[in-house]
């Protein structure tokens, strides 16, 4: 089903298509267009076109960018992760003017181009009637046209060719159209369309797989998993016994550790040991938290010796026995450190802060069960 | 008319030629298989790409050991090379937007080309920082602000990080500027194409544009617009990569005149660098008149210009350097001269500042193959301004127990002649698939093209 769209006239030179528009226009046709392979200057006051308004977007586009990315930038120095970096201040609004400008011209320039690509030209599109036609290809190239709507409300076929022959057209063409190709629409579920998705579906699982999977393991993406290093438990042709990691030269101390002097000598601890820690409150606090944590399950919450192993485990002996009440801090701390009979030690599982802090604890513990008339005054 | 016509007595698009031929030149290289020289000259750029893109991989497989980078000297030839090829695009952003605003119609004949070798220079820089980072695959990820698991963001304080911005909104720009001035030229390509799949492919990024008065009024304006926003943006984009030395407080780099010296040099390499290329396009394609020997003066007299800014820059960086009393920059730059870069500092001096003073003569500025010569001294002149920048003052900066000397290993050299390989790669390839001549624009200001009065009263 063939339609006419419009009666193209192409003309020969810039002085006569810019007489030709002015008389167009003056003629009182609305839907008309001139064609020119290249811009003509005053063609925009032959046609009585207003003013082009892009402008008005890029400023828009651009200002709100720019105070778009400023705030951000505020937010995250200020909000979500305030941190100070070379003692500049969190605001420092000349370090942001860069960024801020690069965003303005950035969506400016990009989003102006595409307002005007897909709101004001209706671009991409390849179906327009003109196209492919004689008179196209003859503008695109070296005429100059016009081209009257059958839409215009004044269009009459014959009136109008006669109108533009007497504006001294040198050629005038009848463009028609299919309205089945302009209008054709295509269907979203053709099959063609959905083995394409398919494919790119599978095309895109597997190039993700591949690539997550296979690409990263394999030298030099592997995230630095091949390193020409040694690392703690390697073997080593280098050392003589093959093994990676030096032992520390004898005697070595690490810091922040006190090597503890008395291991098999419970007299000298006895005697010399003073606890260094005082009988406050935080200090008895943290070791009542760690007795219950190490000591009770023998012991006995307080220390009373009942056990709440019910015999799976030897009892541990009550803490309130004269025996015990008379030892000095430093032979208590050094049973809790090496450990007596079944005792073990707890010098590797509990700091030495904590183990005398359990000896203030038990000393608590002591006074509290067996108190004295002066206690209670 | 009562006011004069100055740009008359000049003519930039010779040989009188009807719109319809302007087409056939312009396209002819489109349309033919390309001559002998052509695949020779590309023989030759993707040797020099092969190269370049077998030194990159042996550096991502071990290492960027294999640079000469070394303790005081970190930045070496990877940010040189940037410098230089971001600054070579900058001629085209001048020549597309800062020449049109001033309505100088001589760019119209080299306006595309010029772009076309902003985008080819801006995407060979792009590969340096990237390179630098050392493991490429993931460089988006250290340098665009996203959400990420650690709650990181990167550093707004950084001139590194608006770095990351100028350069990428500048390819952006430029290349939205590039495409919107191809759109017209895709749809004559299209009405001339013979072959479908020409036909099809010309379509599609035409986007099928009609030639409507009504959209070249839109046109129009948004490439003012366009223009507009390049125009301060190919200045910012030379300034901040410049702020990447100057917020720096190493001496030789702390400097304030950085920001305009540094443009001034870019579109002066840039200048000399389309100089060249034109020079050889024009010949190659038969296109003498659409490029005529009017416009290449023009470029000349730039480039003159540009040189004079730049050593100009030179001799005041000296001065403040004695006058500000300050010893340590006071020692940077008389060891520049003078110490043991001091050969790369006066091959730097003649090249840019000397040499081009023979622009002032007129025979020289219009003999071929003299500017051609003259514009490869600048090139080589500006390639050693940012290799004594950079490398004089990180190899004796305020601490002499932690002095060094650089010198690049072959992986550098390969690496650097890679990016002159795939530069030249993309242009002869531009050269061969895209007019490189905006065919509407030079039709615009062709003999005759615009009406001669404004058509009210017709003879």
């Amino acid at each position: 089903m063939s339609k006419l769209y419009s009666i193209a006239a192409l003309f020969d030179t810039p002085n006569s298509i810019m007489d030709a528009a002015a008389k167009v226009q003056d003629a009182g046709y609305e839907n008309y267009d001139v064609n020119t392979p290249y811009p003509v200057h005053g063609m925009d006051d032959q046609m009585k076109l207003r003013p082009s308004k892009m402008g008005y977007y890029t400023i828009t586009i651009g200002l709100t960018f720019m105070s778009l990315m400023l705030f951000f930038m505020y937010w995250v120095y200020n909000i979500d992760y305030p941190q100070v970096i070379g003692g500049k201040p969190l605001f420092p609004l000349p370090a942001f003017v860069p960024i801020m400008f690069e965003a303005t011209v950035l969506t400016g320039a990009v989003l102006t181009v595409a307002i005007m690509i897909i709101f004001y030209f209706k671009f991409p599109n390849n179906s327009h009637p003109l196209h492919d036609s004689d008179y196209m290809k003859a503008v695109s190239s070296d005429k100059f046209g016009i081209c009257i709507e059958a839409t215009d409300p004044k269009f009459d076929i014959n009136a109008v060719k006669d109108f533009l022959k007497s504006i001294g057209a040198t050629q005038i063409d009848e463009i028609y159209f299919d309205e089945e190709e302009v209008n054709h629409k295509n269907k979203v579920l053709e099959p063609k369309f959905v083995i394409g998705l398919i494919l790119i579906a599978g095309f895109t699982s597997l190039s993700v797989y591949l690539h997550m999977n296979k690409l990263l393991y394999i030298p030099p993406f592997d995230w630095m998993m091949v390193q020409h290093k040694v690392t703690a438990q390697d073997h080593s042709d280098f050392f003589e016994n093959g093994i990676s990691s030096r032992q520390p030269v004898e005697g070595t101390v690490a810091r922040g550790f006190m090597p503890y002097l008395y291991v098999d000598d419970i007299e000298g601890a006895s005697e010399n040991l003073q606890n260094p820690y005082p009988a406050t409150a935080e200090n008895i606090e943290l070791g009542k938290r760690k007795y219950l944590t190490y000591c009770s399950p023998c012991h006995g919450d307080l220390g009373k010796g009942d056990s709440r192993l019910k015999g799976q485990f030897p009892n541990g002996p009550t803490i309130h026995s004269d025996k015990i009440v008379d030892w000095t801090d430093g032979r208590l701390y050094h049973v809790i450190t090496e450990g007596q009979n079944v005792m073990p030690g707890y010098k590797k599982t509990v700091t030495r802060k904590e183990r005398w802090s359990i000896v203030n604890y038990v000393r608590t513990l002591q006074r509290a069960l067996d108190a004295k008339v002066e206690d209670m005054q | 008319m009562s006011t004069i016509d100055y740009t008359k007595n000049e003519v930039f698009v010779e040989g009188n030629r009807t719109l319809k031929q302007i087409d056939d030149v312009i396209i002819a290289p489109l349309d033919r298989i390309p001559n002998l020289k052509f695949f020779i000259a590309l023989g030759f750029t993707l040797t020099l790409l092969l190269i370049g893109t077998v030194a990159i991989g042996l550096s991502f497989y071990y290492g960027t050991g294999l640079w000469g980078n070394n303790n005081p000297v970190g930045w070496a030839w990877p940010i040189v090379n940037f410098v230089f090829w971001v600054g070579i695009g900058h001629a085209g952003t001048l020549i597309s937007a800062i020449l049109f605003l001033l309505r100088q119609k001589w760019r119209n004949g080299i306006a595309r080309f010029a772009e076309a070798m902003t985008i080819f220079a801006v995407i060979t820089a792009l590969i340096f920082p990237i390179i630098h980072t050392g493991r490429p695959w993931v460089a988006a990820v250290y340098l665009l602000p996203y959400p990420n698991q650690h709650s990181l963001w990167v550093n707004f304080n950084s001139p590194l990080l608006w770095d990351v911005f100028a350069v990428s909104t500048y390819f952006t720009v430029s290349l939205v500027f590039w495409y919107v001035g191809l759109i017209p030229d895709f749809a004559v390509l299209r009405d001339r194409a013979t072959g479908k799949a020409k036909k099809v492919i010309y379509s599609i990024f035409s986007l099928g544009w009609r030639f409507s008065n009504r959209h070249w009024q839109h046109y129009e304006m948004t490439y003012l617009i366009l223009a507009g926003l390049a125009t301060p943006l190919v200045l910012s984009v030379h300034t901040i990569v410049s702020f990447d030395f100057a917020v720096s407080i190493l001496p030789g780099w702390h400097t304030t005149i950085f920001p305009p010296y540094f443009v001034a040099g870019a579109i002066f390499s840039g200048f000399a660098m389309v100089q060249n290329s034109l020079v050889v396009i024009r010949n190659v394609f038969d296109m003498q008149d659409l490029i005529p020997l009017n416009t290449l003066e023009t470029m000349n007299k730039i480039i003159l210009l540009t040189g004079t800014m730049v050593g100009y820059a030179y001799s005041m960086e000296f001065f403040i350097a004695w006058y500000s009393g300050s010893q340590p920059e006071y020692f940077t730059f008389v060891n520049r001269a003078f110490g043991p870069y001091s050969w790369a500092y006066w091959i730097m001096f003649s090249c840019n500042v000397f040499i081009p003073q023979l622009f002032w003569i007129k025979k020289i500025r219009r003999s071929i193959p003299l500017m051609f010569i003259i514009a490869i001294f600048v090139n080589i002149g500006m390639w050693f301004e940012r290799f004594v920048i950079t490398v004089t003052s990180l190899s004796r900066d305020y601490l002499p127990s932690s002095w060094g000397y650089y010198s690049p290993t072959i992986t550098d050299i390969a690496i650097l002649l890679g990016s002159f390989g795939l530069f030249f790669t993309l242009t002869l390839l531009f050269t061969r698939f895209l007019p490189s001549i905006a065919i509407a624009e030079i039709k615009a200001v062709s003999e005759g093209a615009q009406p001669t009065h404004h058509g009210e009263d017709h003879e």
